[in-house]
Order: structure tokens, then C-alpha cells, then sequence
């Protein structure tokens, strides 16, 4: 049932975005009686809605809206207008994404301390450590039912994870499984188990995957304290002379434009949209964008050191036939800063359907070589690198001007080059998989680059001085009391992991510290 | 394990519609109207704006661009067949496709001393094309045949590719961890896994 809110009603918390952080944020706090107001751009589906067709889901899912580029990432020529490949429809990227749960090691949290100061990269401290996020990540694992921890088994792997495992063992590798995944391996939480369908992209068709979708944005509804409204784009966020936000301006599908008050807003539209949306709000008070007296806003842009390795084999694979991330190999992802770059990653198996693959094995490849890897398909192999990539300040969301979506409003211009520390990661990590998958008999490899960016992150980043960043160790902004930011850009490092755990964690944590807050009247 | 029959089910009589350009079987035709004809008989397109030439060419570049020895021209000639559409609606799309087939053409006629489509090899076609695929011609064609190629889910078979999986419940019973020629030693299970750094078991 869900609890609609007048325009007027300015007790509200409005949260802008419905995914990992800003649809667990919103149930959390609707179970804490708190009413809630979740803006979210794109339209709503359902499970039976999603489609096992990449490009006609990717039509439907994908936040397609123009986006421009610059810099030397080889996206910037590849994708000049998609630098991302994330959600525009409720519930957000927890749609698209595969299900790794993992934890932020203690090291990464004191990247800058571990790694020391890496020229031409801006590397910071978390302000929290693991050990205070530790229960928190507990209940995150437990809210999504994560394989391998709370007694819940891992899944069982599929051919991708089989080759990857003997690989893995055979370069002596000591930790490789099948993951910590937010995929139901047995019935759990209202929803059955992993079908091996495959299409985790594409929306789980089971919903063994979490997602807020089916999760967290129901339960708040049938709390009678969370009205999620689709189609609802904002476009500003208003705030007074007393320094604090009073609401916000959001389109709806019709361009028709409506203003919904707030006592707080909380930004959760992924690292792109987030600091757009500050950085869209500027007034007389804020001329350079909200919660922008630092300049941070919209800098440190993160988005993993990535690429994949396929692999092709004399005998068939199928390697799409089930979960897409089956299984990880985690030795790679230690604190050794002696392999000619600090930080690590991990090697993660994936797979892409024959249309995907097309686009993505070697963009703009083309001609016999490129071919005769697609002829062999079901021959392939593949895995994908997350590695932790360095925070630059000029690695950046920018508003761009000379392009308007069509609201008016300035579409994000995003600015990286990679850091030399990114390239050697790159390298090691393009040399292991080979090595890896050479073991077990591959007869051709495929380096492949970056995809469009699924981990974006940092663009708002935590930290303990005012100066260098944008929110503090709760997500709440350095210069305006009543304004959070409850999305992956608050990451003040990138770590190795996937972001989405850590983004649940940080949820979680927030609405504890938003009731706390408003109970004392703070906010 | 449970393997694919790549032969497929691709009929080489391929009757295809896309808009307003159709591939069909062969069939009686009008005059007037553009119309390119699979020698061999077993298609034919209706052109509302490009010379019937210039679609020839254009087929012949995607078989060169992308080639699959298992796909017929049926298969090339619907993935580009859109452009005809596109030329009908943007004299700006029309002129870059018979300018770019024209000087392929022209880039032929000096090397090889015929046209594009009659050059005898593909080794010499692609010579062709590798001294215009920085040219915008060349990069429009190749980026739209990406998917207008591989996105026809009646190939799908020809290289393994089984689609969608849910409307056949997955493929939990269906292969999908049936490998079956890793060696016994190297098809371990999982290592250490408790020892997972960062997350507890």
C-alpha cells in the first residue's frame, strides 16, 4: 500500500533515486516511521516485464539519455556517449547488476595511509573504518540474503566458473569460489532460488538477484510511510539563505514541472547524476552548487580499473548458461604494493550474449579476427577484472553546458584519463587471466577493454576534513545539515569490491543516524 | 554436455521484412520501383532511395566487414537494408551511403580495375575498406551492422547462442554446469574458500 504525500507536505524526507542506496534508505527509514518520498527518473517495472533480449532490455532498462566525454580513457572514443552502463527505472542499477557482495578489506579504507601518496592521485582515508561498518555489513548481508555468510550456501557453478576454478588452481591460487552473491541459492525472503537462467543484466526474471524493486521498495510501501513516484526527474534542489535545503524541483513524464518540499533530501542517482544534480542547484548563497564549498563536487570520478579477458577453448563452454558472475578469484585483491601498482583486484567471471559480445569484445574491431572469435562463441570463456583504480581531482563530473536534456537541464560531461597505476594494474591483471586460462588449454585470448562504467563512484566523496571532500562519515554534507548523499559517490576510495554491498551497508548505517538526528531535532 | 546444432534453421529462401525495404523469396516484380535481386534467385529488395547498385555494394562491405562463412547474403542484405529507410528520410545519410559506395567504387577501380563487388578476393576487398574505415561512411556502417548483424535472432543458433532462457526455466536442467572436458585435477570446485578475505563465512 503505498502513502502518498502532498507536494506541500515539507515533514517529508525526500530521497532522489531508487537503487541500492536509495531505495534501502528509503525502506529503512519507513520502517522506522519516518515518511519518505522516493523521486525516481525512470518509469517502473515488474519482474514478468523484463526482457531476456540484451538490446531490447538494455532499451528499456538503460539511463540512454546523452551523457558526453573527454580524456584519454578509451571509452571517451568507444562509447562517447554512454560513459555509463547503469539503471534509469525504479530500483535503480540493483537491477542491472550481477550480485557480488563483498566486503571493503581494512586495508582500503586507509588507502592513502596503506598505498602512501601516489603522484597525480588524490588518495584519502575513509572517516570510517571497517570495524565500525562491520554490523552494519552484517545486516546488509543479512537484508540480501548473501551466499556464504548467515549459514546461506554458495551456489553451484556453472561452466564459466569450472574453467575459471581449474585456472585458478592451476597457477596456485588459494582463494577462488563461486562468490558472495545476493542470489538466492535456496528459497529465502519470499523468493525462490537461482534458476541459472543467466540475463542478470537484463533483470532477474526469477528474482533470486536482490533488488529495492522487489525488496526493500515494497516493504516500505506496506509500511504506509513510502511513496515512490516514477518518472519523477529532478532537476534542482532549493535551498533558503539560513543553510538548509527546503525541497526540491522535479519534472514528471510530461515535462510538467512540480516542486515537493522536504525537511531533508538525500541524493542517490549514482556518481553521474548525483553531483549534476548539486552541481544544478546553484544559487545566490551556493554559486558554485550545493554542499561545493570544498570544490569537491563532481571530482575524484572512480569507475574501477576494468577490462575482461575471454578465452577461447578447443571444446564448448556455453558460458552463458547461468548466474553471469559465477565464481571470483580473490588472491590478486591482497595489500601487496610490490607488483608495480598499489592496490589489487579481483577476477570475477562474466559472460555476454552473441549481441553484446559483438559490441563489446573490441569496439570498433572488425574483419576476420574479430570473427572468428564470434564463430566460436559457445567456445569462449570469460572473466572481468575489478581492480581499485586512483581518485584525480580532475577525473570529474562536469555540467555541460552546450548540451540540455530535454528538460533544460545541462547533461554531465565526464572527464578521465587513467593513472599510469591503473594502466600497470591493467596489464598485470590482463597477464594473469591469460596465464590463467592458457593453463587449462585455451587456444586464443582476448584482452578486452573497459565496458561502458557499471561502478561509478566518488564524486562526492566522505571525509573527515571539510576541505577535501564533499559529506562526512554518515553521508551527510559538510556545509548543509538537512542534505545526504546515500549513493556510490560518497566512496571516498574505490577499494577492489563491487560497490553495491557497501552501498546497502552505508544505507542502513544513514537512516540510523537520520532518525537519530531528527529525533533530537538536529535536522 | 549439451551442445548446440549450429547448422541451424535458417531457411536460405530468407523472407524478411524491415519497414519499407523487404527481402523475399523470389517472386514476380514491377518496374519502376528499385529493386536489387539475389542472383541465385532467393531474395530480392524493394529500394525506395538508394540505387540498387549502391545496396549491392553496401551488402557485399557487410560480408567483408563482418564475414561469417554460415550466413548467407540474406542475413548481410537485412542488416543493411535499414539504411535504405534511413536514406528516404535524410538526404544527408542518402548522400553519405552513394558517395561512400561510389568512391569504394572508384578506390576498386584503381586497384583492381572492376567494381567493389566484382573485386575477386576478399583479401583485396578488405584492402579496400582499410583505406576508408576512418571515413564517416565507414564508421556508420560498421557501427550500425553491429547490432542490425547480430542482433537477428534467427542467427543466433549458427554460433551457439541459445537466447532467452526463463520462458524454459533457465538452464538449471539444461547444462548448465555440464562441462565435461576438464581434466579430473583441474576441475576443482572452489579453494580456500573460507579463507575469503573481507567478507565471513
Amino acid at each position: 500500500m503505498t502513502a502518498p504525500f502532498d507536494v506541500n507536505d515539507d515533514h517529508v524526507v525526500v530521497i532522489i533515486g531508487s537503487g541500492a542506496g536509495g531505495g534501502t534508505l528509503g525502506n529503512e527509514l519507513a520502517q522506522k516511521g519516518i515518511d519518505v518520498v522516493i523521486l525516481e527518473a525512470g518509469a517502473r517495472y515488474e519482474i514478468p516485464d523484463f526482457i531476456n533480449d540484451e538490446w531490447a532490455a538494455f532499451q528499456q532498462l538503460a539511463w540512454t539519455d546523452t551523457r558526453t566525454t573527454s580524456g584519454s580513457w578509451r571509452i571517451a572514443k568507444d562509447f562517447p556517449n554512454l560513459p555509463s552502463w547503469i539503471v534509469k527505472a525504479v530500483g535503480g542499477t540493483s537491477i542491472h547488476w550481477a550480485g557480488a557482495s563483498l566486503r571493503i578489506q581494512e586495508h582500503e579504507f586507509k588507502a592513502q595511509t596503506n598505498y602512501g601518496n601516489v603522484a597525480g592521485a588524490t588518495l584519502l582515508d575513509w572517516p570510517v573504518t571497517r570495524a565500525e561498518l562491520d554490523p552494519y555489513y552484517d545486516k546488509a548481508e543479512f537484508k540480501m540474503g548473501v551466499t556464504g555468510t548467515n549459514g546461506i550456501p554458495r551456489l553451484p557453478g556453472n561452466n564459466n566458473y569450472q574453467v575459471l576454478a581449474a585456472g585458478a588452481k592451476n597457477l596456485g591460487y588459494q582463494t577462488y569460489h563461486t562468490g558472495n552473491m545476493a542470489i538466492n541459492s535456496q528459497p529465502r525472503d519470499g523468493r525462490g532460488s537461482c534458476q541459472q537462467i543467466g540475463f542478470c543484466f537484463e533483470g532477474c526474471k526469477s528474482g533470486a538477484k536482490w533488488s529495492t524493486l522487489y525488496t526493500e521498495i515494497p516493504a516500505g510501501e506496506a509500511t504506509g510511510h513510502l511513496e515512490v513516484r516514477p518518472n519523477s526527474q529532478v532537476i534542482r534542489i532549493e535551498s533558503d539563505n539560513t543553510g538548509k535545503v527546503t525541497g526540491v524541483i522535479y519534472a514528471d513524464k510530461n515535462g510538467v514541472m512540480h516542486r515537493q518540499k522536504a525537511r531533508i533530501v538525500a541524493v542517490a542517482g549514482n556518481s553521474l547524476e548525483s553531483p549534476r544534480l548539486l552541481l544544478n542547484s546553484e544559487s545566490s548563497k551556493y554559486p558554485d552548487g550545493l554542499a561545493n564549498s570544498s570544490g569537491q563536487v563532481g571530482r575524484n570520478y572512480m569507475r574501477h580499473t576494468t577490462g575482461s579477458v575471454y578465452a577461447m577453448f578447443e571444446n564448448p563452454v556455453h558460458m552463458y548458461r547461468g548466474t553471469t558472475m559465477a565464481g571470483i578469484v580473490r588472491d590478486e585483491a591482497r595489500l601487496d604494493t610490490k607488483r608495480g601498482f598499489v592496490g589489487g583486484y579481483e577476477l570475477e567471471t562474466i559472460s555476454l550474449g552473441l549481441p553484446f559480445m559483438a559490441a563489446f569484445l573490441n569496439p570498433g574491431g572488425w574483419g576476420r579476427e574479430f570473427t572468428t572469435a564470434l564463430d566460436n562463441y559457445d567456445h569462449l570463456a570469460g572473466l572481468w577484472i575489478v581492480g581499485e583504480d586512483m581518485p584525480r581531482a580532475d577525473n570529474r563530473i562536469t555540467l555541460n553546458h552546450a548540451v540540455k536534456d530535454k528538460f533544460g537541464m545541462p547533461v554531465v560531461n565526464v572527464h578521465f584519463d587513467d593513472h599510469e597505476n591503473d594502466e600497470a594494474m591493467r596489464s598485470h591483471a590482463y597477464t594473469q587471466a591469460i596465464a590463467l586460462y592458457e593453463s587449462v588449454g585455451a587456444v586464443r585470448t582476448f584482452p578486452t577493454p573497459p565496458y561502458p562504467s557499471t561502478h561509478n563512484l566518488g564524486t562526492n566523496r566522505m571525509s573527515a576534513n571539510p576541505r577535501d571532500g564533499v559529506v562526512n562519515k554518515f553521508g551527510q554534507t559538510h556545509d548543509i545539515k538537512n542534505l545526504f548523499v546515500s549513493d556510490g559517490s560518497q566512496f571516498t576510495t574505490g577499494a577492489a569490491e563491487n560497490p553495491t554491498l557497501t552501498i546497502v551497508t552505508l544505507a542502513i548505517r544513514q537512516a540510523d543516524y537520520i532518525a537519530s538526528q531528527m529525533k533530537t531535532n538536529t535536522i | 554436455m549439451r551442445t548446440i546444432d549450429k547448422r541451424g534453421k535458417v531457411s536460405r529462401r530468407g523472407f524478411l521484412k524491415r519497414s519499407s525495404a523487404t527481402v523475399f523469396g523470389t517472386v514476380a516484380f514491377t518496374t519502376g520501383a528499385g529493386i536489387l535481386l539475389d542472383p541465385k534467385g532467393a531474395w530480392a529488395i524493394t529500394l525506395k532511395s538508394l540505387k540498387p547498385e549502391t545496396m549491392a555494394t553496401l551488402i557485399q562491405m557487410a560480408r567483408d566487414t563482418y564475414p561469417h562463412d554460415r550466413l548467407t547474403d540474406a542475413t548481410y542484405a537485412k542488416a543493411v537494408a535499414g539504411y535504405d529507410d534511413q536514406a528516404a528520410a535524410d538526404p544527408k545519410i542518402k548522400n553519405l551511403i552513394e558517395t561512400g559506395c561510389a568512391s569504394l567504387n572508384t578506390h576498386a577501380q584503381a586497384m583492381y580495375k572492376t567494381n567493389y563487388v566484382t573485386v575477386g578476393w576478399e583479401e583485396q576487398r578488405v584492402t579496400i575498406l582499410r583505406n576508408i574505415d576512418t571515413t564517416p561512411f565507414f564508421q556508420t556502417i560498421r557501427a550500425g551492422l553491429v547490432t542490425s548483424l547480430y542482433n537477428q535472432h534467427d542467427i543466433w543458433q549458427k554460433f551457439g547462442y541459445e537466447g532467452s532462457s526463463a520462458d524454459k526455466g533457465g538452464y538449471i536442467h539444461r547444462g548448465f554446469n555440464d562441462i565435461d572436458w576438464l581434466n579430473t585435477a583441474q576441475s576443482a570446485q572452489a579453494g580456500t574458500s573460507t579463507a575469503t578475505p573481507g567478507a565471513k563465512s
